[in-house]
């Protein structure tokens, strides 16, 4: 029997889905070897999201009611003492940017082997955990050899729970040692809008590394400008301030949802598509046939995008 | 002052390449430095440049062959460097967050530095947990993703952004000494000048084994066991564009128009 101990996350009032994914990803790990799945909500209307949490599958709820949004020093001084308490065989967070800031101390902190960014598991005895390497075009699969682990789950790889269920609610008390709390939040910032908005267009043509110079954004905008599309980008463009943050699709940019997403040079690494994976019609212009934007595009040119992007101009000229 | 920042060269897979059991075959692999790190490099140098008295010291866990990745860093600034590597690594598939904490911790305790900066991520295998796990053990706090770092030595704190999904941006007060992990696009990493380069010919890079840090095999020991590795099977139902580049163009063009694109 292995329990589970899944932590779910929150921000500005609201679960996020990640929360209820960690509910799919933990009773199916917990229901293949007969455990139970414990969940932890830290911090926040901690009440509000026990009921909104209560979901099939779920055993039991632990509220920790410290603080209204997440800091990374109470989370690890909870996650620690919940674990201790129940004696979890595994411990499941998401692999977000804030699961990016407890997760690994965590489990150093509980000498727990950690895995990330998973996007299978499976529970045969030992764990086995798919995940991705070379910016995915390679899976891999580990064992993990300890009788426990930590892991956090991919954003987006299991569904969301929905079936109503009745776990009990439990409150957990912990003592927050305040002198090992050294980071405090003092606000949120939300990255302004310019003069387009991306998230609006009926159709963007995006652009990515495979640009190459910033001189050759020109001809990515006269495609936009044939189709009268908005211009997008992946993040590297604008990392190299070829354009301005709010062009950037994806998880740390804007999730848009077009008619029509025409990705010129882009590889579709998973945060990209975090931002574009909605959009109705996804057209890959790639020179790479391997490229993991393919595997979600409708339509696809394996080609160079110097000859493609003219020849297609001209076609609207 | 002494800045550490951890440095990883990351092989990058070439289009077409083959696997060679638990590894992609060698002549497919290119190697560069982490991305992540260009970034984080670039931030420690800043530092150094705007206050007095800072010193950046790379550290690398690599084999001899990451050495000229490792000199980039040192022509773009970075004062001297240590490369971890002993024979107890050569035949580890996968060196887990746990093993690279045990040897970046001795690094740490060698060292003594007052802040420690790591890139987000590795681009090769994506753990995206080093530093936070490194700040844990040596007992420093620590910031993840990091997209704007101003540094109060007065004030012994660090005041970070922390770029969240969708936009929004925590801003976070840190007490040092802390290990943050830098984000892409925090600063415009520089290219490496011609003197830069000559001088780093002349930089330090210091081999460090287990021995010489303290540790025995058992620190890279590890409890993840890499069984298997495969390309993943293509879920791709996209329609395909075949010819040559007029006439791929021609067919999305058809595409797009019946579907109301560009049709005026
Ligand atoms: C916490 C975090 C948040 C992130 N948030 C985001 C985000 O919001 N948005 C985002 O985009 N990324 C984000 N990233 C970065 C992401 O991981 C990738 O690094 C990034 O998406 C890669 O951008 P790209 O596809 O343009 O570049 P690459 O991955 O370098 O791909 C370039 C592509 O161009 C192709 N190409 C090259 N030359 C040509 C040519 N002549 N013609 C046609 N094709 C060509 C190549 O085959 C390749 O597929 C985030 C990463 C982290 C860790
Ligand atoms: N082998 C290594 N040597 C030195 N630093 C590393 C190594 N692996 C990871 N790091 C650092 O930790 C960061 C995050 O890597 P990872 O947790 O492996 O994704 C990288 O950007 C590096 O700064």
């Amino acid at each position: 029997m292995s329990d589970v101990l899944a932590i779910t996350e929150h921000r500005r009032g609201e679960l996020r889905d990640v929360s209820f994914e960690l509910v799919t990803a933990g009773s199916d790990l917990a229901s293949q070897s007969g455990g139970d799945l414990h969940l932890a909500v830290i911090g926040g209307d901690v009440d509000a999201f026990a009921e909104e949490l209560s979901l099939d599958g779920v055993d039991t709820i632990h509220t920790v009611a410290e603080g209204d949004e997440f800091n990374h020093d109470v989370y690890v001084q909870a996650v620690t003492a919940l674990y201790e308490e129940l004696d979890p065989t595994y411990v499941l967070m998401g692999n977000t940017v804030n699961g990016l800031d407890y997760a690994p101390a965590v489990a150093e902190q509980l000498d727990l082997p950690l895995v990330t960014d998973a996007v299978g598991l499976e529970n045969e005895g030992s764990l086995t955990v798919t995940r991705e390497m070379y910016a995915s075009k390679v899976e891999s699969t580990v064992e993990v050899d300890a009788g426990t682990a930590a892991v956090t789950i991919r954003p987006g790889e299991w569904d969301v729970a929905e079936t109503a269920g009745e776990p009990a609610v439990e409150a957990f008390d912990v003592e927050i040692d305040d002198s090992r709390v050294r980071s405090r939040v003092t606000g949120f910032e939300e990255v302004g809008s310019g003069d387009v908005d991306i998230a609006d267009a009926d159709v963007l043509v995006s652009v990515g590394r495979g640009i190459e110079e910033e001189e050759n954004i020109e001809l990515v905008q006269e495609l936009a400008d044939a189709l009268d599309a908005t211009l997008s980008s992946s993040r590297p463009i604008v990392d190299n301030g070829w354009l301005p943050k709010d062009r950037q699709v994806g998880q740390s940019g804007k999730v848009v949802t077009p008619k029509f997403y025409i990705a010129v040079g882009i590889s579709g690494a998973v945060q990209h598509v975090a931002g574009m994976k909605g959009a109705e019609n996804i057209v890959a212009i790639n020179t790479d046939p391997d490229a993991p934007i393919f595997d979600i595009a409708d339509y696809g040119i394996v080609g160079d995008l110097f000859e493609v992007v003219p020849e297609l101009i001209e076609q609207f000229e | 002052m002494k800045v550490l920042v951890t440095v990883k060269e990351v092989a990058e897979v070439e289009e077409d390449f083959e696997l060679d059991g638990l590894h992609v075959a060698e002549q497919f692999l290119e190697y560069d430095l982490n991305e992540w790190d260009e970034y984080a490099v670039e931030e420690a140098v800043q530092l150094a440049e705007e206050n007095d008295d800072i010193e950046v010291v790379s550290v690398t866990i690599g084999p001899e062959r990451s050495e000229e990745t490792i000199r980039m860093a040192l022509a773009k600034g970075v004062d001297r460097a240590i490369r971890v590597w002993d024979d107890a690594l050569e035949d580890v598939d996968l060196l887990d967050v746990g093993a690279k904490t045990r040897l970046l911790s001795a690094v740490v305790e060698a060292e003594e530095p007052d802040f420690v900066l790591t890139g987000v991520q590795a681009n090769d295998d994506s753990f995206g947990a080093t530093g936070v796990s490194l700040a844990s053990a040596i007992d420093f706090e620590w910031a993840a993703v990091v997209n704007d770092l101003d540094l109060d030595l007065e004030g012994d704190v660090a005041n970070v952004r922390r770029e969240l999904e969708g936009g929004v941006e925590e801003l976070t007060e840190v007490d040092l000494p802390a290990v943050l992990s830098i984000q892409t696009g925090i600063n415009e990493p520089r290219y490496a000048s011609l003197r830069g380069i000559r001088q780093a010919q002349s930089k330090e890079i210091k081999p460090m084994s287990l021995s010489d840090l303290g540790l025995d095999a058992s620190a890279v020991e590890s409890d993840l066991e890499l069984t298997d590795m495969y390309e993943p099977e293509t879920e791709s139902d996209a329609v395909y564009f075949d010819g040559d580049a007029g006439e791929q163009a021609a067919e999305l063009a058809t595409v797009l128009r019946e579907k109301g694109v560009g049709a005026q």
